[in-house]
């Protein structure tokens, strides 16, 4: 928490509606968004019990599993969601754009779940998919291990700061407002809608009581209520496995008892997934009506990016990827999301005042009128041979507090090429805030007077900060094949084994 | 004397709890305990051993604690797969586990013998034979077993000891908590033949290539460690048993039973320290008015008959501690909640801290406003929140200059409009800004 989305929350419980923390929508949403809504069986390992998927509000397929702890059933389900979600996935690729670093995809394709469990359901489900083997005496369907490789894809993207490739809907809102109740409670996507869109007449915390309640607003998944599991799910799972029963005495009379038991089953799990459905739907409309941040569509492209090199590795290699990371990897995965986080703070900062905001409260980042500019400074170069370089010097006038010292480089979020340093901190004898002292360093084109418009002008309002993205710097990483012999040589590269392909999954 | 003080203590407590068959403590109950160990009402109602659950219900906030038919039974399958044949899956498991030479533990599981004790051996169940009788079994094994291997250890030049371990099933344990006793129930108890006792937890959550869900995870390290340390005060010699205990859970998407060894140090200084916190009760039941009492009065069917309104106020008068995390903890939740509306901690502890500490949401507003003078104390919050205010107020109206929305968001003032329309500044400082709300 900070002090600016507390603050938000104090503000929420007030009004009893929730706060913006952001002026602007810092994710890429895809025109065709790819939405799932899982449900698992609980208790067991990532069984899926059911799922609504689709592309577009009105187009939702609905898929079941009759008996969750059949292995069948469920290798069954893995296909036919493959069946509806590949080629989506891979419909993407084709129309591309030549970059000298090699061909990227114009689009990409974007994966859409409630919540966090929802993206901890597909890590889990890619896991128990992508080593099974198409044939031998476990043999599943081609489509199984595919699917299985490509969620793997993109549970690995979810981790990354700043990727669109696959969201969930309640982190989504919580980067957008703030409630008036706590973040274990937010969490709940129905109650926190129930704060940012409350329906007419109903201020937020009624509208997430009423949204709590299980038997009015079945809970987002994939667990479902424990309630409707005792009452109605368990009476029909069984009622399905009675009339298989039936079926295998007598062939002839009892697949009609079957059908209609999965009919029935089918009709209970839409009441538990279809509310949920609407909900993630309703989130993206309220998402998509805040105009998209400056840094956003640069941030996709890597995502099309990555996108595109998936694909290729798909095409060329498709090996799945291993169980565990090696500990390089594991190490250079980690760096990797401390720099896409930096990268992706100061993003945000920088595309949306309110964000800033928070910056502004720590002192790390100040809001100020320029008060007097010498433009056309020039001083030495410090190499010798009396060069010059033009280094203007701006004076700013700011109220805020802060803690940022002589020395310090910052960047204007309105001129993010330009980085300037702190040279003097002073106040003014006839007081009111302080007189910060910048030297302009870059961004003004390449001859010895600035280009027009390239320094700031007297009387020019500014948000300088020291946000900036490369607040994170690479450590150096040992080449794979340089690894140290304590951290167990150098890595195979991973090939799946028998025993990951005869595991068991009962 | 002391007696005396006693028997009035489990006198209040029968009395508050009434009628109702007694709710007793459990392992999770302790551990949400000391999650929230400064809330005299569920100190309270926990020692007197009342239903909190019926008792939520009954006044109208059911709590959402419930179990899954399909959790319940996966959980038996999984603990009766791996006890099954006196545990003769787990040995192995356990071997190689808690052995720290691989070797040596081979060369042991095959030449060391194996005791299988079960305390709660079928039709001598817990309540046939009383808690006391099973305590008593489980201390003479954990005793005589010791004195066995430090009699062996004496003697170790001589000839060895049979080299054995020993596994006891539903062992009963005592701990005191608050000043009352209560009774645990390990799923598994193995003395390995160094003579350490290590606490075996039996869980159905799965391990996926090493690893769980970090909840449940935690969740079952404090439930074990309150094991530890039950016996722990009950033998009195902390080093005969482990702080290392065993996680029984099923491996990646299977039945197949794997054992992990986890390290629950940090959980027993916590419960040490949260334990010792604890007011006793007697000092809480003594601030009680004599007449309060919780007994729902069932009638002939067992349903409660005491009116809504009557429990209500009887649970007024113990002073209750909410935090969100209470809702994930305890039955009474629901109900606590409602009473913290308009407080900071009703938001999470750390929401409150970065509002200065701040009591209510009201004063914070009306501090960052300006609309309410500091107090000292309050002097450094209030200036941090004026500063935060303005810079929300700036950044918002900010960010709709720069790129106006589709949708119309509040501008600063509407909301500040708003602010003192839903409560004028506060006569007091315990005006609950849901107040609002009702009005
Ligand atoms: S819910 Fe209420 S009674 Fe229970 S621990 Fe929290 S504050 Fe105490």
């Amino acid at each position: 928490m900070t002090a600016i989305s507390s603050y938000a929350r104090a503000l929420a419980v007030a009004t009893g509606t929730a706060a913006p923390t952001a002026t602007v929508r810092h994710a890429h949403l895809s025109a065709r968004p790819f939405v799932l809504v899982p449900l698992t069986l609980a208790g067991e390992a990532n069984a899926p019990l059911a799922a609504m998927v689709g592309t577009a509000w009105d187009e939702a397929t609905l898929l079941v599993v009759a008996q969750p702890r059949n292995r069948d059933l469920r290798f069954a389900f893995a296909d036919q969601l493959a069946q509806i979600m590949l080629p989506h996935v891979l419909g993407f690729a084709a129309a591309t754009e030549e970059l000298t670093s090699g061909p990227r995809s114009l689009d990409a394709p974007q994966l859409i779940v409630p919540n966090p469990a929802g993206v901890e359901f597909v890590r889990l489900f890619a896991r128990s998919t992508r080593f099974r083997s198409t044939e031998g005496e476990y043999a599943v369907a081609p489509n199984v291990p595919v699917l299985g490789r490509w969620l793997t894809f993109f549970a690995e993207r979810a981790e990354i700061p700043g990727s669109s490739l696959m969201l969930a809907v309640t982190d989504l809102l919580g980067l957008h407002w703030a409630t008036g109740q706590s973040a274990l409670e937010d969490a709940n996507l129905a109650a926190l809608l129930g704060w940012i869109d409350p329906p007419p007449g109903l201020r937020g915390a009624a509208a997430a009581r009423l949204a709590e309640d299980p038997r009015h607003c079945p809970p987002a998944g994939p667990t479902t209520d424990p309630g409707f599991d005792t009452e109605q799910l368990a009476p029909a799972i069984a009622a399905y496995d009675t009339a298989v029963a039936a079926a295998a005495a007598d062939p002839a009379a009892g697949s009609a008892g079957v059908a209609r038991a999965v009919t029935r089953l089918e009709n209970l799990l839409r009441t538990q997934l279809q509310p949920t459905w609407d909900l993630v739907w309703r989130a993206l409309d309220l998402l998509d009506g805040l105009p998209p941040g400056a840094s956003v569509p640069a941030r996709w492209e890597t995502d099309r990016a990555r996108y595109t090199g998936f694909h290729t590795y798909m095409v060329e290699e498709g090996l799945p990827q291993a169980r565990r990371d090696g500990a390089v990897t594991a190490a250079r995965r980690l760096n990797r999301i401390e720099q896409a986080q930096a990268a992706y703070d100061a993003d945000r900062a920088f595309d949306d005042p309110l964000v800033m905001a928070q910056h502004r409260v720590t002192g790390e980042a100040f809001s100020g009128t320029v008060v007097a500019v010498e433009r056309d400074r020039r001083i030495p170069n410090g190499r010798g041979k009396g060069r010059l370089v033009t280094r203007p010097l701006l004076t700013v006038r700011t109220e805020d507090p802060i803690r940022l010292t002589v020395g310090a480089k910052v960047v204007a979020s309105s001129r993010r090429r330009q980085e300037c340093v702190i040279e003097a901190i002073d106040i003014p004898p006839e007081g009111g805030g302080l007189l910060i002292t910048l030297e302009a360093r870059s961004g003004m084109g390449r001859s010895a007077v600035p280009a027009p418009g390239t320094v700031a002008e007297v009387g020019e309002s500014l948000c300088y900060s020291a946000v900036l993205a490369d607040g994170v710097r690479s450590a150096p990483m040992p080449d794979t094949a340089d690894t140290p012999w304590t951290h167990g040589g150098p890595p195979e590269p991973y090939e799946p084994t028998e025993k990951d392909t005869a595991e068991a999954w009962e | 004397m002391q007696n005396r003080t006693e028997d009035r203590t489990e006198q209040r407590l029968d009395r508050l709890r009434g009628r109702a068959p007694r709710r007793r403590h459990d392992a999770r109950t302790i551990a949400a305990l000391t999650r929230n160990p400064g809330c005299a009402r569920r100190a309270v109602l926990d020692a007197a051993g009342v239903d909190k659950e019926l008792l939520a219900r009954q006044i109208g906030f059911a709590a959402p604690f419930g179990q899954s038919p399909f959790a319940i039974v996966r959980g038996n399958v999984f603990e009766a797969r791996v006890t099954a044949d006196e545990c003769a899956a787990l040995l192995t498991l356990l071997a190689e586990c808690l052995d720290t030479d691989a070797e040596a533990g081979a060369d042991e599981a095959t030449s060391s013998d194996v005791i299988y004790l079960d305390l709660g051996a079928s039709g001598a169940g817990p309540d046939a034979e009383g808690p006391a009788r099973r305590l008593e079994r489980t201390e003479a094994v954990l005793r005589s077993e010791a004195a066995a291997r430090a009699g062996a250890g004496s003697r170790a030049e001589t000839r060895a000891e049979p080299r054995r371990t020993v596994l006891l099933a539903h062992p009963l344990l005592r701990l005191a908590v608050g000043g009352q006793d209560v009774y645990l129930e390990p799923d598994l108890l193995v003395i390995r033949p160094d003579g350490r006792a290590h606490v075996v937890e039996i869980k159905s959550f799965a391990v996926v290539d090493g690893q769980a869900d970090g909840e449940k995870v935690a969740a079952a390290a404090v439930q074990a460690a309150v094991y530890v340390l039950a016996l722990r005060r009950m033998l009195g010699t902390p080093a005969a048993v482990s702080h290392d205990v065993v996680l029984v859970c099923p491996k990646d998407f299977s039945n197949v039973p794997l054992a992990t060894r986890v390290d629950v140090r940090r959980q027993l200084l916590a419960l040490d320290h949260q334990l010792a916190r604890l007011t006793t009760v007697q000092t809480l039941l003594d601030a009680l008015p004599p007449e309060v009492t919780f007994d729902l009065a069932p009638a002939a069917d067992g349903a409660p008959t005491r009116p809504a309104g009557e429990l209500t106020d009887a649970l007024d008068q113990l002073p209750a501690r909410y935090a969100p995390d209470c809702l994930s903890v305890c039955e009474l939740a629901f109900r606590c909640r409602q009473e913290a509306a308009g407080r900071t901690a009703a938001l999470g502890a750390s929401v409150r801290e970065e509002l200065g500490g701040i009591d209510t949401v009201a004063e914070v507003l009306d501090l960052a406003g300006g609309a309410r003078t500091p107090t000292e104390s309050q002097a450094e919050a209030a200036a941090h929140l004026m500063i935060t205010a303005r810079m929300y107020a700036e950044g918002l109206s900010a960010g709709q200059a720069l790129a106006p929305p589709l949708a119309p968001l509040p501008a600063p003032a509407q909301l500040q409009a708003s602010l003192s329309a839903s409560h004028p500044v506060p006569a007091s400082a315990s005006a609950s800004v849901s107040g609002g709300e009702h009005g």
